[in-house]
């Protein structure tokens, strides 16, 4: 009773529903942009949190991110382009369906669909959070390094780029983390004799440069693509036939989608494809499937929605992120000092729960700027792209450069804006280096300090059930590609 | 489908230099290579402060692994090329010089007219040629997001011509 007071905080506080209203607002817009999106939103608006206290802040991040994968259907729907790759899987209908008249039917059920995702996770966070985080009070060292080895393994199947590419692109986020003084002897490590660089490399300008500066690249080889958007005349909500037709796979996928999220390094992409896959394969007409088929939009939805409470489960009770945009909230929360752990959960309930709160509110503001204000949405992927990436170049340099006002910083964010683009170019995705340079401290930090309890001696992982139940599931998630992959050549 | 396999049957015919799988993985190789030689450049610890592993057998260890796993990319490819990317247009080369003038002007001369710089260069580049709107993300949006900065969060911008005079 007194968790669920904590929760409605948000409500009974005027700066945090302004809070709310405006990172609601602000991730739709950055979900209907396509190549924008939660992760790279969240990054940009990281500086500006330093003027908020923790929870405002949180908050901020936390709808931006429930709001921006929403986003991503408008423009999935209107202009067969996801908004963001969490949105591919709605394309795949969502476009047929408006291309037959119906995009407001088609964009009612991603709204419902995302919505009922998007509460069912933040249910699923407010009773696992805690139970995982009751558990980490059992890990040790050892423990928190198998958990990130299987966090790391978990990104040869996180669906975009080959299994190996993925892998490559994690150890290289982790080679980056050990830019700079080495934390436990402060010997420099490939500085190069650059005085800035014995700080580290700075989460944000990776984050920006792999996200928005990859992007703005990749949008300057399409300058002359047109889109073919499809006009909205008003968004309908589903009819009863609707209802009837997905209301299993909507709770299928609200649950697929928060399972998949908890899973660390995983997130909405991967739970809306295995979400619209398996309505494909439990529906009464699979073969509409592709073709506009309202299952199909409603699976992909309420799945990579589901995904965001999901991620945030791993995110808060271990520190591990369960996403590219969760990596984005666990920086923010370490920024604003707060320590995310099973202390968390002890010593500061009513910060948590403000989040969860904050969450489920904002899953039902979007609901009601995604009914009402599709429309406007919509109009904005109207802006082109020679004045819009212009001014998100101008803010991602700002940005990069306000948090440690360091010119250098800008200059990381251009190169890693290069690489990324290159990285994508020749199918490696950039998720994974976000993954591995958030991990990376971890995984040096926790295999340091368990050698020096084991004696340096390897072997002793295997001796703790913990860790060695991590290990054999990062072999598993190690051998899951492989054997899909078999599967469907099999097939 | 059928324009992929027609790619990956023109990538088969190239030599193996000139292959994007060959090119990539050279890279990769040559790169981590030169870090790895690195790390054998970084202090050691004396034993009796040196505590679990020396400071440089974590980057040595996770460069072996990306060279190995580049080796097996390599190897994959041989069997299962990758389609040819289609060559980079003009606005792409344009964009990036834009990113190099960024940095020169940001260094030499003023950060603000940098942004200016980029922001009107690429606009430009892109296709705008309305004035109006050139300006808009030349110099209008860029004085709003540097006003924004530096009073909201009370940033100061490095020293420069033009930001020399506003904070004079």
């Amino acid at each position: 009773m007194d968790n669920l007071l904590l929760m409605l905080a948000p409500l009974f506080s005027s700066k945090l529903l302004l809070v709310l209203f405006f990172g609601t607002l602000f991730g739709l817009i950055l979900g209907v942009l396509p190549g924008l999106g939660p992760t790279t939103g969240g990054a940009l608006i990281l500086p500006f949190t330093m003027t908020l206290d923790p929870l405002s802040a949180i908050v901020l991040l936390t709808s931006i991110y429930c709001a921006g994968t929403y986003g991503g259907a408008i423009t999935a729907v209107l202009i067969n382009t996801p908004g963001t790759p969490a949105a591919a899987a709605t394309c795949l209908d969502g476009y047929p369906l408006a291309q037959k008249g119906e995009a407001g039917r088609a964009l009612g059920m991603a709204t419902v669909s995302s919505t009922v995702g998007g509460i069912f996770s933040v249910v699923i966070l407010v009773f696992f959070a805690p139970i995982l985080a009751q558990l980490a009070y059992e890990f040790g060292q050892p423990e928190y390094f198998a958990l990130a080895i299987f966090g790391l393994t978990m990104l040869a199947s996180i669906g975009e780029g080959s299994p190996i590419k993925n892998l490559i692109a994690g150890a290289f986020g982790i080679l980056i983390s050990t830019v700079g003084k080495d934390f436990m002897t402060s010997i420099d490590r490939f500085t190069f004799g650059i005085n800035e660089l014995t700080e580290g490399i700075g989460f944000i300008p990776v984050v920006v440069g792999l996200f928005a500066m990859s992007e703005m690249l990749t949008q300057s080889t399409l300058i002359n693509q047109v889109f073919n958007r499809i006009a909205l005349k008003a968004i309908k909500l589903p009819s009863k036939d609707d209802y009837k037709k997905t209301w299993k796979t909507i709770l299928r996928s609200s649950g697929i989608g928060s399972f998949i999220g908890v899973l660390p390094a995983e997130g909405g992409t991967v739970a809306s494809l295995i979400g619209y896959s398996e309505a494909k394969r439990f529906s009464k007409n699979p073969e509409e499937f592709g073709k506009g088929s309202i299952e199909g939009i409603a699976g992909a939805e309420a799945a990579n929605n589901a995904a965001t409470g999901g991620a945030m489960v791993p995110t808060l009770a271990l520190g591990i992120p369960g996403s590219a945009t969760t990596a984005v909230i666990l920086t923010g929360l370490i920024i604003h000092g707060v320590r995310p752990g099973p202390d968390l959960f002890r010593e500061q309930p009513d910060f948590l729960y403000g989040i969860f709160g904050a969450m489920l509110i904002a899953n039902i503001l979007f609901f009601i700027f995604g009914f009402f204000g599709a429309k406007i949405f919509a109009r904005i992927t109207l802006v082109p792209n020679k004045i819009l990436w212009p001014m998100i170049f101008a803010v991602s340099v700002c940005g990069t450069y306000s948090l440690n006002q360091s010119i250098i910083d800008v200059w990381i964010m251009l190169f890693f804006g290069v690489l990324g683009f290159f990285m994508r170019r020749y199918g490696f995705s950039v998720v994974p280096v976000i993954i591995g340079l958030i991990l990376g401290e971890l995984v040096e930090g926790t295999l340091r300090q368990s050698l020096v309890i084991f004696d340096g001696n390897w072997l002793m992982f295997f001796t703790r059930p913990i860790a060695l139940t991590f290990f054999i599931l990062s072999l598993i998630a190690l051998a899951f590609p492989l054997i899909r992959s078999s599967k469907l050549k099999k097939k | 489908m059928k324009n992929v396999q027609k790619s990956k049957r023109a990538n088969q015919s190239l030599p193996f230099f000139f292959k994007d799988e060959f090119k990539v993985s050279f890279v990769i190789i040559f790169i981590s290579l030169i870090l790895l030689l690195t790390t054998f450049t970084f202090d050691i610890v004396p034993p009796i402060l040196n505590r679990g592993i020396q400071p440089a057998t974590f980057p040595k260890a996770l460069l072996i692994l990306i060279i190995a796993m580049t080796l097996i990319v390599y190897y994959l490819s041989i069997k299962n090329p990758w389609k040819i990317e289609k060559k980079l247009p003009r606005s792409f080369f344009l964009t990036l010089f834009s990113f190099i003038l960024f940095v020169i002007v940001s260094k030499t001369l003023d950060f603000f007219l940098a942004i200016s710089a980029l922001s009107i260069f690429v606009a430009y580049y892109w296709g705008e040629k309305r004035l109006f709107y050139l300006l808009l993300v030349g110099i209008i949006f860029p004085i709003i997001v540097f006003v924004f900065f530096e009073t909201i969060l009370g940033l100061r911008f490095p020293p420069g011509i033009i930001t020399n005079i506003y904070y004079s």
